[in-house]
């Protein structure tokens, strides 16, 4: 079946079966292997993407079922190639990734988390991470990153008073 | 982890969807897919056809009708956890919506899709029965209603028509001025499957005795339970005399042993956490009423 998706703002066409999923489809057919298959049935959130914003399951969605849906992967998230999010970088500077295999799905729930809430508490940072399983870091340094991220972005735009001097 | 091989359509109308249905004996109707899309990945489930209902307009969205809400089935598990409809007028449900799943799943996930894969453990056909909603289905003979009890038959059993697909469910609304909620459950992690799930509603007079009360039990037996607590009606719902109540309506439970839990600690969790859904549901109404 052909299918259209708008992927990381480009339309990408696709003839895929209708027993593929969404993941397999970005990993195979569009070469986006941020996007990981851990578990593939719906258990471990390696495999998160946003479909119009929201996180959700890539392995738990046909492609077909995503036809004209935008969806973002990892890949999507910097501002240009070889750059880092806010975010991305947060992870990097508080040590919140190991192995990485579970990182792109931490990184895009946490990111839906702050577009929608810019002032989580360490509650909202772990439900909203709670479909997501790490392996590696024992989650602390993996909320840390997302609080720290959530004041860099806080600040960014707040006047020099409000940043308590910092620039 | 890669389902068989299905084919794949997405019909313009209930109507359409229904004839897919009668035609095709091993389809099954998909929506948001959270439940269905495992089992096709374990190929626990091999349909011929996928029939996509997601995208049915007149199938999702939530309605007030006198009396009643009316949540149409393909209506996100999300946007009812986000309702201010279902906030105000069916708190039990609200209460019991972030316990469902993980917020990517109820991203995806629906309330019918959750009603119609009537999962013995799951959250919202426990919020059904006890607060006695009506569930209606669709098939090519025309709309049926049941009351949620008699929907719940098994594990993943329910009596959705063969070739048929649940349109919507309709939830009474309680209009009493204090109405509390209450919900626990236990399970091994947040948000995995219940061992014990409790839901309880709780109507208060002025004086703070019970005009109306609802109790339900979830994950310990083939189906959701209503229990009957009518018995605590025109009392004031508290001390021994509410885990009394629970403790003998529950002797209609029928808990099942499994690796997780037996069936004696089954029994023994849904009493002690239907009387903390009761109490829960009684501080509640009071903190509403003397907010009035
Ligand atoms: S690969 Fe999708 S949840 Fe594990
Ligand atoms: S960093 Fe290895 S699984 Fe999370």
């Amino acid at each position: 079946m052909k299918v259209a998706l708008l992927v990381n703002g480009a339309v990408r066409e696709v003839d895929v079966e209708p027993r593929k999923t969404l993941l397999d489809t970005l990993r195979e057919d569009l070469s986006l292997t941020g996007a990981h298959a851990g578990c593939e049935h719906g258990v471990c959130g390696a495999c998160t993407v946003l479909v119009d914003g929201a996180p959700v399951r890539s392995c738990l969605m046909f492609a077909v079922q995503a036809d004209g849906l935008d969806i973002t992967t990892i890949e999507g998230l910097a501002s240009a190639p070889g750059e880092l999010s806010v975010l991305q970088d947060s992870f990097c500077e508080t040590h919140g990734l190991q192995c990485g295999f579970c990182t792109p799905g931490m990184i895009l729930a946490s990111h839906a988390l702050l577009e929608a809430n810019p002032a989580p508490t360490r509650a909202d940072i772990a439900e909203a991470i709670s479909g997501n399983i790490c392996r590696c870091t024992g989650y602390g340094q993996i909320v840390e990153a997302v609080e720290l991220a959530a004041e860099r972005l806080r600040l960014a735009n707040a006047p020099r008073a409000a940043a308590g001097g910092r620039p | 982890m890669k389902p068989a091989e299905f084919a794949y359509v997405r019909p313009a109308s209930v109507a359409e969807a229904c004839a897919v249905l009668a035609s095709n004996p091993d389809a099954r109707v998909v929506a948001g897919g959270q439940t269905l899309v495992p089992m096709l990945a374990m190929r626990l489930a091999r349909p011929s056809i996928l029939v996509d209902i997601l995208r049915l307009p007149e199938l999702a969205g939530i309605a007030e009708e006198p009396g009643t809400l009316v949540i149409g089935a393909t209506t996100r598990q999300v946007e009812a956890e986000r309702s201010s409809l279902v906030a105000s007028r069916l708190p039990l449900l609200a209460a019991a919506l972030p316990w469902v799943g993980h917020p990517p799943t109820r991203n995806r996930g629906t309330v019918g899709g959750s009603l119609a894969n009537a999962d013995p453990s799951a959250e919202i056909p426990l919020v059904a029965v006890a607060l006695e909603a009506e569930i209606v289905t669709e098939d090519e003979g025309g709309r049926f209603a049941m009351p949620a009890d008699d929907f719940f038959i098994g594990p993943m059993l329910t009596a959705a028509p063969e070739a048929g697909l649940l349109t919507q469910v309709r939830f009474p609304v309680w209009s009493e001025p204090c109405v509390g909620v209450g919900f626990h459950e236990v399970s091994a992690r947040r948000s995995d499957f219940a061992f014990v799930s409790a839901a309880a509603q709780v109507a208060l007079d002025p004086d703070g005795r019970c005009t109306r009360i609802a109790l339900g039990i979830g994950g310990v037996g083939d189906r959701p339970v209503r229990l009957d607590v009518a018995g605590l009606v025109g009392t004031r719902v508290e001390g021994d005399r509410v885990a009394q109540a629970v403790e003998a309506a529950a002797a209609v439970l029928e808990p099942t042993s499994d690796l997780h839990a037996s069936a004696a600690y089954r029994r023994r969790v849904a009493i002690l956490l239907g009387a903390r859904a009761i109490g829960d549901a009684v501080a509640d109404a009071q903190e509403k009423g003397a907010g009035r």
